[in-house]
C-alpha cells in the first residue's frame, strides 16, 4: 500500500509540474488575445490560426531551407507580426463600427481561410521539426526538455511586453487607449496606428507560441482547433482584457487539463476544463478577477 | 399579412418541389437536393436564434447529440429512431436549457454568450471522441442496417422517400419561422435584442423569452441532425458536431440573410452547390478550396452585405419597405456608410 501511495504520489507531483509548463505557453497565447482585445475591443476567433502559420512557418524555414532554429524564430515571429498588422488593416479596421458580433464572425472567416489556406498549400500530412530535445530525469520524475524552454521562453516574452507597456510612450498610449478610445483620440494620440501597433503585438506574441509549440507538438492545418478554444476560454475565465486574470486562468486550466489526464484520458481532461468553464460562468460571469460592484 | 399572390407562389412552387422526384430520377442530383433540405433546416434553426443577436457556436453539439444519441440507442438497445429522436431532442433541449438559464438569467450576452456556447459544442466533440468505445471516436459510427421492417428502423433506400421526408421537415421549419416571425415573442425578442433593461422594464420576461426561443431552435436542430444521420448512415464527430459546423451554419445564414425566411435556405443552395462543383472540377485537388472560398465569402459578406444576399435582393425589390429595426440599420449602416 504504501509503495503504491509513493508512485501515485510522483505522478501526481509529475503532472502538476506539467501542467505548470503548459499554463506558461497558454498564458502567452491569453495575453496576446487579451492585449488586442483590452485595446481594440475585438476578438480574434482565429488567433490560434495565426500560431498554425507561424508553426508551418518555422517547419519550412528549418527543414527545407537548413535555417538554424534560434535564426529562424526571430523571422517566424516577425512574419506572424505583419500577418496580425495585416488581419487588422484588412478585416478588423472596416469593421470597427459594426456590431461586435459581426467582427467577431469576420474573424471566424478568417479562421476558414487560414485553415483551408494550409490544407491547400501544404497537404494535411503531420510534419514536425525533426529536432528531439533531451528529456531532463529528475528524481523519478520525467520532463520534456521542450516544455522547459518554452516555459522560460514564454515567460520572458511577457515580461518583455509588461516592460514595454509600462516602460514606453507607445505601450503608455496603448494602455491609455484600452481605458478611453474617445478621449484618447482627443489628447492627439493616433489610435489608428496604435491599433496597427498592438495588432502587430498580438501577432508577435503568437509567432512566439508558434515557435515554441513547434518544439512540442506535429503541424497539421488543423492544430489551431486543438489549443484555440482552451485560449479563449481561458480569457473569458480571467475576464476578457484583464492580463493577470488571463495568466492565472492559464495556470488553472493547465492543471485540469494535466490532472485530468493523468486520471483518464487527455480528452476527459478537456471536458473537464471545458465543463469547469461552463460552471465558473456562473459563479464569475465576469471573470474571475472581476471588481465586485 | 402574406397577400393572396405571395401564397399563390408558395403554393405553386411547393407543388412544383413535391412533383419533382416522380418527373426527375437523376439519383446524384436528387441526393445533392436531399442534402440541402436537411443542411437548409438545420440552418433555419439556428438563424431562429441569430436574428435576434443570439449568435450560438453551441449548435454543432445540438446537431451532434441529434445525430450521436439517435444512432446509439439504434445500435446498442435497438430502439426505433421513431422513439430515439424524440429521445435525442429531449436530449439537446435538456443541454440547452441547462445551459441556456443561467446564461440568461446572469446577462451573458454579446462575446461572452458566444464564448460559452463556444465551448458547448467543444465538449459535445470532445465527449464524443473520449467515449471511442461505443462512438467510435473520430473514425466514425455506423447505424446497424436493418433486417425487417425499413418503416420501423428510418432506414430507406430509394432517394425519392428520402426527398420527400426533407422537404417535409424543411417545410416544417419554413412554417416554424413564419409562426415566431408572427408571434407576439418575436416583439419581445426583438426589444430583447436592442436593450435587454428596457425590454424588462416594460414587462417583458427576458429570460424566459430567450430560453423559449433556444430551447425550439435546439431541439429543431438535433432533429436536423438525427435525420442526417439516418439519411446519410455514416457520422463522424467532425460532420456533425463542433466549431467548424458551428460556423458552418453561422456562415451559411448569414451568406443567405439572416432577416427573411427563405435566407438559410438561399444560403445552403448556395454553400453545397459551390462545394459539389470544387469537388467534381477539381477532384482531391479541390480538398480545402471550398472552405478557402467560404472563408473569403464571409468575410466580404460581413463587410459589404451583412444582410444576406437574399436579404440585400428583397430590400432592392421594395425599397419602400417598413422601416428597418435598429440592429438591422445598423447593419445598413456598415453596408452603405452614410445612409
Amino acid at each position: 500500500m504504501q509503495a503504491f501511495l509513493d508512485i501515485f504520489d510522483i505522478y501526481l507531483l509529475e503532472a502538476v509540474i506539467n501542467g505548470i509548463l503548459l499554463g506558461g505557453v497558454l498564458a502567452l497565447l491569453a495575453l496576446g488575445l487579451n492585449l488586442i482585445f483590452g485595446v481594440i475591443d475585438v476578438t480574434w476567433i482565429c488567433y490560434a490560426e495565426l500560431v498554425m502559420i507561424g508553426m508551418y512557418a518555422m517547419y519550412f524555414l528549418v527543414q527545407y531551407y537548413g535555417i538554424s532554429y534560434f535564426l529562424a524564430a526571430p523571422l517566424t515571429i516577425l512574419l506572424v507580426a505583419l500577418l496580425g498588422a495585416a488581419l487588422h488593416y484588412l478585416v478588423i479596421a472596416p469593421l470597427l463600427t459594426a456590431p461586435p458580433i459581426n467582427q467577431l464572425l469576420a474573424t471566424g472567416g478568417v479562421l476558414f481561410v487560414l485553415q483551408s489556406f494550409a490544407t491547400v498549400a501544404f497537404g494535411i500530412d503531420f510534419r514536425n521539426l525533426g529536432i528531439r530535445l533531451p528529456v531532463l530525469a529528475f528524481g523519478d520524475m520525467n520532463f520534456s526538455y521542450a516544455r522547459l524552454l518554452s516555459f522560460l521562453a514564454a515567460l520572458v516574452g511577457m515580461v518583455a511586453v509588461y516592460l514595454f507597456m509600462t516602460r514606453t510612450f507607445t505601450g503608455t498610449a496603448i494602455r491609455a487607449i484600452s481605458q478611453d478610445r474617445q478621449i484618447m483620440a482627443l489628447m492627439g494620440v493616433d489610435t489608428k496606428r496604435i491599433y496597427l501597433i498592438t495588432s502587430a503585438i498580438g501577432g508577435g506574441l503568437a509567432g512566439l507560441a508558434a515557435c515554441l509549440l513547434v518544439l512540442q507538438y506535429d503541424v497539421h492545418p488543423f492544430v489551431g482547433l486543438s489549443f484555440g478554444p482552451i485560449t479563449f476560454l481561458i480569457c473569458v475565465l480571467g475576464g476578457l482584457g484583464n492580463f493577470i486574470g488571463g495568466f492565472i486562468a492559464a495556470f488553472v486550466f493547465a492543471e485540469i487539463i494535466s490532472l485530468g489526464g493523468l486520471f483518464s484520458d487527455l480528452e476527459w481532461g478537456y471536458v473537464l476544463a471545458f465543463a469547469f468553464f461552463i460552471v465558473m460562468m456562473f459563479v464569475r460571469p465576469a471573470g474571475l478577477l472581476a471588481r465586485r460592484r | 399579412m402574406m397577400g393572396r399572390g405571395r401564397l399563390a407562389a408558395w403554393g405553386i412552387g411547393l407543388a412544383a418541389l413535391v412533383a419533382l422526384p416522380f418527373v426527375y430520377r437523376d439519383p446524384y442530383h436528387l441526393h445533392i437536393m436531399v442534402l440541402i433540405l436537411i443542411w437548409s433546416f438545420a440552418y433555419t434553426s439556428w438563424s431562429m436564434m441569430g436574428r435576434f443577436g443570439l449568435v450560438s457556436l453551441g449548435h454543432g453539439g445540438f446537431m451532434g447529440i441529434g445525430a450521436y444519441v439517435t444512432a446509439l440507442l439504434w445500435n446498442h438497445l435497438g430502439w426505433s429512431p421513431w422513439i430515439g429522436i424524440p429521445v435525442s431532442m429531449a436530449a439537446a433541449g435538456a443541454l440547452a436549457l441547462i445551459v441556456g438559464y443561467p446564461c440568461f438569467r446572469f446577462r451573458i450576452t454579446g462575446h461572452y454568450f458566444v464564448l460559452v456556447t463556444l465551448a458547448l459544442s467543444g465538449i459535445v466533440l470532445q465527449v464524443i471522441t473520449a467515449t471511442r468505445d461505443y462512438t467510435g471516436g473520430s473514425l466514425g459510427y455506423t447505424p446497424n442496417r436493418a433486417a425487417g421492417n425499413k418503416l420501423w428502423s428510418l432506414q430507406f433506400d430509394d432517394k425519392i422517400t428520402w426527398y420527400l421526408i426533407a422537404l417535409g421537415v424543411w417545410l416544417f421549419g419554413i412554417v416554424l419561422w413564419h409562426w415566431v416571425d408572427r408571434s407576439m415573442a418575436r416583439y419581445a425578442l426583438e426589444a430583447i435584442s436592442e436593450d435587454e433593461d428596457a425590454a424588462a422594464a416594460a414587462g417583458v420576461d427576458v429570460t424566459a423569452e430567450k430560453l423559449k426561443i433556444t430551447l425550439l431552435s435546439a431541439l429543431m436542430t438535433a432533429l436536423a441532425g438525427a435525420l442526417y444521420c439516418q439519411y446519410q448512415m455514416f457520422i463522424t464527430p467532425d460532420t456533425v458536431s463542433g466549431i467548424a459546423v458551428s460556423l458552418q451554419m453561422v456562415f451559411a445564414a448569414i451568406v443567405g440573410g439572416l432577416f427573411v425566411s427563405l435566407g438559410p435556405t438561399f444560403g445552403a443552395i448556395i454553400t453545397i452547390m459551390l462545394a459539389e462543383t470544387l469537388r467534381i472540377g477539381f477532384g482531391t485537388k479541390a480538398v480545402g478550396w471550398d472552405n478557402l472560398v467560404y472563408g473569403v465569402l464571409l468575410v466580404l459578406f460581413i463587410i459589404f452585405l451583412p444582410k444576406g444576399i437574399l436579404g440585400s435582393l428583397l430590400d432592392r425589390l421594395k425599397p419602400q419597405r417598413k422601416v428597418p429595426r435598429a440592429h438591422e440599420q445598423e447593419a445598413v449602416q456598415i453596408a452603405r456608410p452614410g445612409t
